[in-house]
């Protein structure tokens, strides 16, 4: 890995601007779908110009990984490269933090002060005039005005499918690491194995919150138009699901590069990447545990 | 692509750039993605300033003439989301591609192509920002801040358009910043630690810090706003729970490191050029590194003092109110540190000192104002009025405008191997010091006298104020088609520019011919 003494710069590149065409198209053919459903005209032609723009995406993560792929393995990047990325990963992460944390900050903010006042208490008490008799609770049983913001009939507990699922990701890291381990002694089939029993829970996971979200629809009317609560609820457990859709995507490329022999004891940032990405993923999901489904 | 195919390529380090549009289009040089940057921004500030042509002619004299109020608010809303995300920060961005790698002696920026996806994002971004104007309802007219329930239960049907040009432009700067961090933490040239970096680099590390911290709350921010208009959340609907003045502690959680976003690096910048036209070596380094990482850190703990009028418990206005103050304490040093650098130092008024004079100056006369309104019962008085106007464009224009402009000309020489025009150059100078002084300076008053901001038509007694400020605006638009002129003659011709152009200047990138070659650094240097 050190033998290459220059820092590679490469040539001309065409999936920057792939990505970018790929990416606007996205975004316009996303915003057109929700523009045009709320005026309730057609959104045919916005769905289509949505898909053509995720598929120019698929196609230009697909390309420009590959090239990287390439050149890792031609033996192009040195010990300095392999710093950059690990910088340009460890930022990348800090930025998700910090995208967490206005929904959690969202949260505590809801639960700590817009909710007590409305209900009449503390120093913004006063605004228990526009809803008269709202009663504050946590979790929002009732919301202000119940006409636009039905409340949920009831929650999800935490000691039942959350709990199953914290088991689940928390495994899941420990599984992983040992994938890890193996992986950095050279044990590749012991890796592939435990590589994909991390893959097992996460999909295990990923249907439990679905059967989850199924349930605080259909059964206990828990929606995103049941009020703060709901609100909060699907979209910190919504954009977490998220993430960890994307994370076991990670995780199942992996498992295809170390099938492919991509790696080495001592050499397997992407590895290591996608295995920074799931702790960060498992920390953010404890959070949720303790903040949305506990307290 | 050819990186791929043609892997021995990497050997053959000195060739020139591509021919056509795919030097362009394809390109992961860090001086095509600097040039580029800085191209598309002042293409962003002529645009951003016609608009606010607009929004001065309408206001030359009291009464509705030009525009009507709605088409105001959409002059006055995307004046601001267009300086503030399309000409100051991509002006920064570019400052950083051109220079950070030649300061630091590095060969490129640490990951070429991610850079040059991150400047396609911007203009593809802004055509979507852009083309709201076009669309039925109009453009975002709530605002550059697009407070809630104003963009949200009453914003035009094109608020959905901005937030994806908002997530895009959210995305751009963040690889932006990783790229910045990435390259000044591993790129630097043997022997350079970091206390011996450039203090543009320092600042531009800060930057970078803030960038990645707070545009991800931005894009959450945004996200919940989507989600309140399209799919019947209510994060910021008081009748489901949530509270819109939460969107305000959101968007200025954001917003006030913003602020530094697009200050931080101009004082870089002018802690170069002092020193090179004082022929003095900077007054207090380590004071100014440590300064720097105050303001950033303070600028986590401020935000509310933006929202003092909103219904904020006591103890929450004076924490922010104190908190606030302090901020002058580590830009006091910054300030005492310029003049005390100038003091009995050989100095010489090029338009890059010129600028950067002004800027200390101008800079702390916004400062002082900033103070004012960080008192929080004082504020109820200024809240919303002509003197935040004059506040914030006195921060912004002779601030990081005039940083933007002084760095130009301080490295013009090394970007295009000639000097500019100095005649010319301090014309541009004295007309946008006098311009933006009679455009801003008049705001206090009308502020203070009470005439609100973001509306089209305003009582008799603010006449002849406005149209002095109008005037004066005029006179600094029309000025930017001269600074225009100055870079276009500088880029095809003109003295031939020697590797060092100012004999006080320090750095790296003095030590490399002008025009700088198409790769530096392709071996780093050693810096003792």
């Amino acid at each position: 890995m050190a033998e290459n003494q220059t820092y590679y710069v490469p040539e001309q590149s065409i999936w920057p601007i792939v990505g970018t065409v790929g990416l606007g198209v996205m975004m316009y053919g996303l915003a057109s779908i929700m523009v045009n459903g709320n005026q309730g005209t057609g959104t045919t032609g916005a769905w289509i110009t949505f898909s053509i723009g995720s598929a120019i995406m698929v196609y230009m993560l697909s390309g420009w990984f590959g090239n990287v792929i390439k050149e890792s393995r031609s033996g192009l990047y040195n010990a300095q490269m392999d710093r950059s990325f690990r910088w340009g990963m460890s930022w990348f992460i800090f930025s998700e933090i910090m995208f967490f944390a206005a929904f959690f900050g969202a949260l505590f903010y809801a639960r700590v002060f817009s909710i007590p006042w409305l209900g009449g208490e503390g120093d913004k008490g006063s605004a228990n005039m526009l809803w008269e008799g709202f009663q504050a609770t946590w979790p929002l049983l009732n919301t202000p005005d119940p006409q636009a913001y039905p409340a949920p009939a009831g929650t999800i507990g935490p000691w039942g499918l959350p709990l199953i699922n914290t088991i689940l990701l928390v495994t899941s890291s420990f599984t992983l690491t040992i994938g890890h381990h193996a992986l950095k002694e050279n044990h590749r089939q012991k890796a592939k194995t435990w590589l994909g029993a991390t893959i097992a829970l996460a999909l295990v996971f990923v249907c439990v919150q679905g059967y989850e979200y199924v349930h605080a629809y259909r059964d206990l009317n828990l929606t995103l138009e049941s009020g703060i609560y709901g609100s909060t609820f699907f979209m910190l457990t919504g954009f977490h699901g998220a993430h960890v859709i994307l994370g076991t995507l990670m995780l199942v490329i992996m498992l295809i590069r170390i099938q492919k022999g991509h790696f080495s004891a001592d050499n397997h940032f992407g590895f290591e990447a996608a295995a920074w990405y799931w702790h960060f993923v498992d920390v953010v999901w404890l959070g949720l545990f303790v903040f949305v489904y506990v307290m | 692509m050819s990186a791929v195919t043609d892997t021995h390529a990497q050997d053959d380090h000195h060739h020139g750039p591509a021919k056509g549009i795919t030097r362009w289009l394809l390109t992961t040089n860090h001086k095509d993605i600097g040039s580029m940057y800085l191209i598309f921004s002042f293409t962003m500030f002529l645009l951003g300033g016609a608009m606010a042509m607009v929004i001065r002619a309408e206001l030359f004299q009291p009464g509705l003439q030009i525009v009507q109020p709605e088409f105001f608010n959409q002059m006055t809303t995307m004046h601001g989301l267009i300086m503030v995300f399309g000409a100051v920060m991509p002006a920064f961005v570019g400052l950083a591609n051109w220079m950070l790698p030649l300061m630091v002696g590095a060969p490129d920026m640490a990951l070429p192509r991610m850079n040059n996806w991150s400047f396609w994002l911007l203009p593809c971004a802004f055509l979507i920002l852009v083309s709201t104007l076009f669309m039925e309802g109009g453009a975002p007219n709530f605002g550059w801040t697009f407070y809630a329930p104003l963009s949200t239960t009453y914003g035009p049907p094109s608020t959905t358009f901005f937030i994806f040009a908002v997530h895009i432009m959210g995305i751009s700067s963040i690889m932006g910043a990783i790229n910045v961090i990435a390259t000044i933490l591993n790129m630097r040239a043997p022997g350079m630690t970091l206390m011996k970096m450039p203090l543009f680099v320092w600042t531009w590390l800060i930057t970078a810090f803030l960038l990645i911290a707070v545009m991800p709350v931005l894009a959450g921010v945004v996200t919940m706003m989507l989600m309140d208009i399209n799919f019947g959340t209510s994060f910021f609907d008081a009748s489901g729970g949530g509270d819109p003045v939460l969107f305000q502690h959101l968007f200025w959680f954001f917003g006030h490191p913003e602020v530094y976003i697009m200050i931080l690096p101009a004082f870089g910048a002018v802690s170069h050029i002092i020193p090179a036209f004082s022929r003095k070596p900077l007054f207090g380094y380590a004071s100014m590194v440590y300064a720097v990482g105050a303001i950033a850190l303070l600028s986590f703990v401020v935000w509310a003092h933006h929202m003092f009028t909103v219904g904020i418990p006591i103890a929450g206005q004076l924490f922010f109110m104190y908190a606030t103050m302090l901020i002058a304490v580590p830009t006091g040093v910054k300030v005492f540190n310029w003049v005390a650098t100038m003091f009995r130092g050989s100095l010489t008024f090029e338009a890059p000192m010129l600028f950067a004079v002004a800027f200390v100056i101008l800079f702390t006369i916004g400062g002082f104002s900033g103070l004012m309104l960080a008192i929080a019962p004082a504020d109820f008085q200024y809240h919303d009025t002509y003197f935040v106007v004059a506040h914030f464009h006195y921060v912004l224009v002779p601030g990081a405008i005039f940083g933007i402009f002084a760095s130009a000309y301080f490295w013009l020489p090394k970007w295009t191997g000639h000097m500019y025009d100095e005649t010319l150059a301090k014309t541009h100078f004295w007309l946008s010091f006098v311009g933006m002084n009679l455009a801003f300076f008049p705001m206090h008053f009308l502020g203070l006298a009470g005439m609100p901001r973001r509306i089209p038509d305003y009582a008799l007694q603010f006449a002849d104020f406005n149209m002095i400020s109008s005037i004066g605006a005029f006179m600094f638009g029309a000025t930017q088609l001269l600074f225009l002129w100055i870079v276009v003659k500088c880029a095809r011709g003109g003295e031939k520019a020697p590797a060092k152009p100012w004999d006080g200047a320090e750095g790296l990138e003095w030590t490399v011919p002008s025009p700088a070659p198409y790769h530096t650094f392709s071996t780093p240097p050693e810096v003792k």
